[in-house]
């Protein structure tokens, strides 16, 4: 079984390193300081369990295994974050909070192993509910190729439904995330973001017009250009918003 | 002011107080021998007056209540408001019934006993309803009272969370665990600084003022513990001025600029981090510089400033009622903190 451990600091790894020498079955393929390192190291070695912080450099745990396809099973090694132990308390295989004991250390290692048998985990509802941590509100990540991208929250002008994938748009071009639009349509709502349409969710800061469009809809213009189609209900959504 | 639900509740009550005087007063009328004509206006004559010009007060009590003197303001009031009622009915009642001689004999004979029952239901529904009112203002206070009770205790126990620094802490008391095992001599050593830490966490008091040079062995702690957690990423380069290290400077105030810088640091970038501190002596003040690297294209500009400096900025002010003591630039890919601490002398 190969796991990899990701830790910004070197001696919270060694300890997970020295609690795994009593276990002959396991092998670490990897270690890595941040999420970018574990990223990769991810997508080379395809392990099957993660030891992973959460703050980290850069990306945080979460927005790193968000950028994975399918995310392997994930033991999060934390030492004081409410929000996150709050969002993972249900769904990843467990959390140690640091500093943690060989016995809490074996009985997570142990839940793992018991869990794989019955049921795959489910890392997607972690990131679900972790999305909700403030944290991560103002910032989305996103992968450029092999390049990692920090979006900014108020640097996006529009988003787009792409099939399985939202279109997310930025002065700098586009950038394809794997997520739904109502995941997004939830999480910027704090930020001034409508949906104004079945696939797109505006930045209000950057409508310039609104004008009437046939029967029941409403044609939007930014102050970058770009059109966007408003249905019945997006209107009013918008409306509500901008006060109008 | 107190509100309409309250409110309305009294004057329903007043309402159902005066109908039932009005009751009792026809009823005694009844037993003479008067029409049922003359009971019906005499009793709306009377009550009616001084019923609406009651409900003029109770109202009036809503907007504004006697604080001192009430007891006087009550006699007062209650003496020309009956006084005042019984002329303008006895005026009213000779206009509408002048044709009955024996009416108006009978009114002059009680208007003596009107105007002393008059005197006593006006100061009875005015005593009652200044002291619904101040019972309601009462209430009111209380509840603000707890409610400000309550915010002042959270923001203590914010502060004393934030002044244990539990993310730091536990991640300290994980790297001492590592440790054990491996190095326990360096354990031993972590473990003193920490206490050593703490203890100064403890004993230091806000308002306390302490000299450069007290501050940065404190200062020092504190990176010497975050180095072993963080290892080679971290580095420190500490310059104080000779002249500058007997200046004095408020107690806790240089560390969480450091905290924010390294974490500033630590968290922007992924190589290695370099944190500079410089002090030194400039005009008649105290001068400390922060630099921290990070990455201009992913920090965002709305964060900019860091985690904790509003704070820090929030602090200097009540010191010395200056905004422009603590400031923040960047240089390519170095930010830097300064912050300014005029000295008294």
């Amino acid at each position: 079984m190969n796991i990899i451990i990701i830790d910004d600091e070197p001696l919270a790894r060694s300890i997970v390193k020295e609690y795994l020498q009593s276990y002959d079955a396991i092998k670490i393929v990897a270690e890595c300081n941040d999420g970018f390192e574990g990223l990769k190291a991810i997508q080379q070695h395809q392990p099957d369990l993660i030891f992973l912080d959460i703050q980290m450099p850069k990306i945080n745990g979460f927005e790193m295994l968000e950028l994975i396809e399918n995310p392997p099973s994930v033991i999060f090694t934390t030492a004081f974050d409410e929000y996150a132990i709050k969002a993972f308390e249900s769904n990843a295989v467990d959390y140690l909070l640091k500093p943690f004991s060989k016995d809490r250390f074996d009985k997570a290692v142990q839940k793992y192993l018991q869990q794989k048998k019955v049921s795959p985990q489910k890392t997607e509802a972690v990131l679900e509910t972790a999305a909700q941590s403030p944290v991560q509100q103002n910032r989305v990540v996103v992968k450029d190729g092999s390049k990692i991208k920090i979006i900014p929250v108020n640097q996006i002008q529009y988003l787009e439904a792409a099939d399985d994938y939202v279109k997310i748009c930025t002065a700098e071009g586009s950038f394809l995330k794997k997520k739904t639009m109502s995941y997004f349509e939830q999480s910027l709502q704090s930020f001034q973001f409508v949906r104004v349409h079945r696939s797109y969710i505006v930045n209000t800061q950057l409508i310039t017009r609104i004008d009437a469009y046939e029967k029941d809809s409403h044609l939007l213009l930014l102050s970058t250009g770009a059109k966007l189609p408003v249905s019945k209900a997006g209107y009013s959504k918008l409306k509500d918003v901008l006060g109008i | 002011m107190v509100a309409a639900e309250s409110n309305r509740k009294l004057l329903l009550l007043n309402l159902s107080w005066w109908i039932v005087v009005s009751l009792i007063h026809a009823f005694i009328l009844s037993q003479s021998a008067l029409t049922v004509d003359e009971i019906l206006i005499d009793t709306l004559v009377t009550f009616g007056l001084l019923g609406g010009i009651c409900f003029l007060i109770v109202n009036n009590m809503r907007y504004y209540l006697p604080q001192r003197e009430k007891y006087w303001y009550i006699l007062f009031i209650s003496l020309s408001v009956s006084g005042f009622c019984s002329v303008m009915s006895k005026f009213l009642l000779k206009l509408l019934m002048g044709g009955d001689a024996l009416y108006i004999q009978e009114m002059h004979q009680s208007s003596g006993i009107r105007f002393g029952i008059g005197f006593l239901l006006v100061s009875c529904i005015a005593m009652m309803s200044l002291l619904w009112y101040n019972q309601e203002e009462q209430k009111q206070m209380d509840a603000r009272k707890t409610e400000a009770e309550q915010l002042a205790r959270e923001a203590e126990l914010f502060k004393l969370r934030q002044q244990l620094q539990p993310h730091f802490l536990f991640n300290s008391l994980n790297s001492i665990s590592a440790l054990t095992a491996s190095h326990p001599e360096k354990a031993r050593h972590m473990i003193n600084q920490l206490s050593e830490f703490l203890r100064g966490t403890l004993k230091k008091d806000e308002k306390q003022w302490n000299s450069l040079a007290e501050e940065m062995q404190y200062l020092e702690l504190y990176l010497e513990i975050e180095k072993v957690r963080f290892g080679y990423r971290l580095q420190t380069d500490i310059f104080c001025d000779e002249a500058a290290l007997e200046l004095k400077l408020p107690a806790m105030l240089l560390q969480p600029v450091v905290e924010n810088a390294i974490k500033f640091g630590l968290y922007d970038t992924t190589g290695e981090v370099l944190i500079k501190v410089a002090a030194k002596k400039q005009d008649n003040s105290l001068k400390v510089e922060v630099e921290n690297p990070f990455d201009p294209e992913t920090s965002q500009p709305l964060k900019g400033t860091g985690f904790g400096l509003p704070s820090i900025q929030r602090r200097l002010f009540l010191l010395f009622a200056r905004q422009d003591l603590l400031n923040t630039r960047r240089e390519e890919n170095h930010f830097i903190t300064t912050i300014l601490i005029p000295q008294n002398i």
